[in-house]
């Protein structure tokens, strides 16, 4: 088996594109986008602003205030694109790297924190968000989302749910039957396939022979592969997407061509499976570079902006840092917390058992 | 005798098993270029090829289901699932199939598939990281199903559940990967065979049972106990089907207190089955009821707070006291 030559800097000729690395604003012929420089610079400031939590998130773990993080370095464009191109009414299912998305949605990036610090496995009501909490089993938030779709079908609402995955997830049996599904009963969802590349240490090819967006065809419906570091075209390809699954038109697959910068996880080494070659071809086509390019060459922002833009980060960074230092452990007795939603003797007997046998250590 | 940590002799027995027979592979997702996420399988791809180990696509199912298919050819598949909260999705493939296909076959199938299996918690992991699915498991009847504890049964073990003609569901203490002894690895005369437990201490007032992550944790309590006056005997399962019953029953009639350890729940835990046989064999031998100490009947919690759902030196001993004072 060869491996998959478009892996690396060159661009494979299907990739819906509508600014390039070098930041030059150029045509599709089927999807088009009009934003103001206010827009543009908005974008920018949401890019720069989620990589500035990660960064932050992925230092906290180094110095032991996180168990682990799954760092989006790479990967912001595909997020802020598609997040942005949600309505207030539209439900997004993430996996557990969507922390451009969570943005989005007006999380709280504190709350991220929770899970991988271990105080919570997911804190926050994804009712008040419409972002569904983190699934970290590949795949199963795929099906949740075709679902949840269905309901809008019942419900005669104007909304549409997107499912976030990556590359690794599309071997599993749940997204294959998700695929399935949403096809056969024309669910108004948008399937967002973020192909980094790599799942863990395996190669995109390990999981496909034919580009990932070609997939739906087989299942009925259309696929599209967008320049996943391409925040205008990410932006312009979910939102037609959108429209289209709010609009009875049914599924979309949508494959966002990225690159996963850093490792899976903080608890992962990447050196010892791929080339750094890889990784510097791909540093070109960094997606924040090449808005701040635009933005500086169509003279729709200064410097003073981008100093702006680094000051408002290194606050949000250090605001992050002091929440997270402050997050308080939850208490023992948290285990018997929401396990079911009626009461339950069992619990009730276990939780009445443990507080005696801790108040044994007081005495 | 070499100096080995629990992961390495699983590797190190992987890789005697796939020496000694060129039938036996490797399956799973990064088991092959990055050796695994625990490193369990480091440098098998490089020595044996990527036909005989092999990075599978992200898919559980598809591991356990093709690996029938392979051993219905006449391989020996072993098989990582990277997490136990990931079995999951395999679980339809080992519970209808692997399980059940012997049967189905009236002998004529054998499948020799091993299912290895991390778990348990303790290394401040996220949800699905640190899970003990045994009990799902040892309720399928058609599954071997073991826990090693240490490196030397871990080298030995691995070998013996590759040679085994039955499916093996194997599970490995994750949090005792790192831990090391000195294990001969130049004769198979020391194995004990793999379907049989271990009293991994001797003592005579009263008897702890457990497997895998928890035998340590009961060689601590065992060894506290003593200076309170008593003497703890600790059994090592090593295997929960078949269940090694003489030696379970012997200890329990002779110390009449037995005191059941996993980090699964309690609730319809191993330590139940284990339980109502002691009673229904030992009644009128033992001083109190068989009691378990395990994980709560929530799910498991997030890591900051696991130290409170994991068995500890003092919430065995506890259980201990509880049982001298009937």
């Amino acid at each position: 088996m060869t491996a998959d030559a478009s892996r690396g800097a060159q661009a494979p000729p299907e990739l819906v594109q509508l600014l390039t690395p070098e930041g030059e604003r150029v045509e599709h012929p089927d999807y088009d986008i009009d934003l103001t420089p206010e827009e543009v610079r908005s974008l920018y400031r949401d890019l720069a602003l989620v990589r500035r939590v990660d960064l932050e998130a992925v230092a906290l773990q180094r110095q032991g205030e996180l168990g682990i993080w799954a760092s989006l370095l790479g990967q912001e464009a595909a997020q802020i694109g598609s997040g942005r191109a949600l309505t207030d009414a539209d439900m997004a299912f993430p996996t557990y790297r969507e922390h451009g998305v969570a943005w989005c949605r007006d999380v709280d990036p504190l709350k991220l924190l929770g899970l991988f610090r271990g105080v919570n496995h997911g804190g926050w009501d994804p009712k008040e968000h419409n972002f569904h909490l983190y699934t970290i089993v590949i795949g199963s938030q795929t099906l949740h989302a075709v679902g949840y779709a269905m309901g809008i079908q019942r419900d005669d609402a104007t909304a549409a749910t997107i499912a976030y995955f990556g590359d690794g997830a599309t071997s599993q049996g749940d997204v294959n039957e998700a695929f399935i599904w949403a096809s056969v009963f024309n669910a108004p969802i948008v399937f967002f396939c973020q192909n980094n590349q790599w799942a863990i240490s395996e190669p995109l090819e390990r999981q496909t022979r034919i580009p990932l967006y070609r997939r739906a065809s087989g299942f009925g419906f259309p696929g599209v592969r967008v320049d996943g570091n391409d925040v205008f075209a990410c932006l312009a390809v979910t939102r037609q997407a959108l429209k289209n699954a709010r609009e009875g038109q049914g599924p979309t697959l949508v494959e966002a061509y990225t690159y996963r910068m850093g490792a899976h996880t903080t608890t992962d080494d990447p050196t010892r499976y791929r080339v750094a070659s890889e990784l510097e071809a791909w540093k070109l086509k960094d997606p924040i570079e090449r808005v701040k390019a635009y933005l500086f060459k169509n003279e729709h922002a200064d410097q003073a902006f981008f100093d702006s833009i680094d000051a408002e980060a290194d606050q949000l960074g250090a605001d992050l840092r002091r929440r997270c230092l402050a997050m308080p452990d939850p208490r023992p007795l948290d285990i018997f917390d929401h396990v079911y939603s009626e009461p339950h003797p069992l619990i009730d007997e276990e939780r009445a058992q443990f507080a005696a046998y801790l108040e044994g250590f007081e005495s | 005798m070499t100096v080995m940590s629990l992961s390495k002799a699983l590797n190190e027995g992987m890789r005697k098993a796939m020496e000694d027979d060129p039938k036996v592979l490797i399956m799973g997702e990064d088991v092959g270029k990055l050796g695994g996420v625990f490193r369990v399988t480091d440098g098998l791809q490089k020595d044996f090829g990527e036909d005989r180990v092999i990075d599978t696509p992200l898919a559980e199912s598809g591991i356990i289901g093709t690996a029938i298919g392979l051993a219905l050819r006449g391989y020996r598949p072993v098989c990582e699932i990277q997490f136990d909260g990931f079995v999951f999705p395999a679980a339809d493939q080992i519970i209808t199939q692997l399980a059940k296909m012997p049967m189905r076959s009236l002998g004529a199938i054998k499948l020799p598939v091993v299912v290895r299996i991390p778990c348990g918690g303790g290394i401040g992991a996220v949800e699905h990281h640190s899970e003990s699915p045994e009990a799902y498991f040892t309720h399928t009847a058609g599954l071997r199903v073991v826990a090693c504890s240490n490196p030397a049964d871990a080298y030995s073990m691995i070998q013996q559940a590759i040679r085994s003609d039955d499916p093996v569901v194997f599970f490995e203490p994750k949090r005792r990967y790192w831990e090391k002894a000195d294990i001969d690895t130049s004769t198979g005369d020391w194995w004990t065979p793999f379907d049989k437990g271990r009293v991994v201490r001797p003592g005579t007032d009263a008897t702890l049972i457990a497997y895998g992550p928890m035998v340590k944790t009961c060689l601590e309590a065992a060894t506290a106990a003593e200076d309170d006056g008593r003497s703890l005997e600790v059994i090592d399962l090593r295997s929960l089907n078949p269940l090694d019953q003489p030696l379970v029953m012997e200890s329990a009639s002779r110390t009449g207190r037995v005191v059941v350890v996993h980090e699964a729940p309690v609730n319809n835990g191993f330590g139940a089955e284990l339980a109502a046989r002691i009673t229904e064999r030992c009644f009128y031998r033992l001083e109190a009821p068989v009691l378990r100490v395990g994980g709560f009947s929530t799910p498991y919690p997030p890591s900051k707070l696991e130290e409170h759902y994991l068995p500890d030196l003092d919430r065995v001993l506890d259980a201990v006291d509880r049982a001298f004072g009937y």
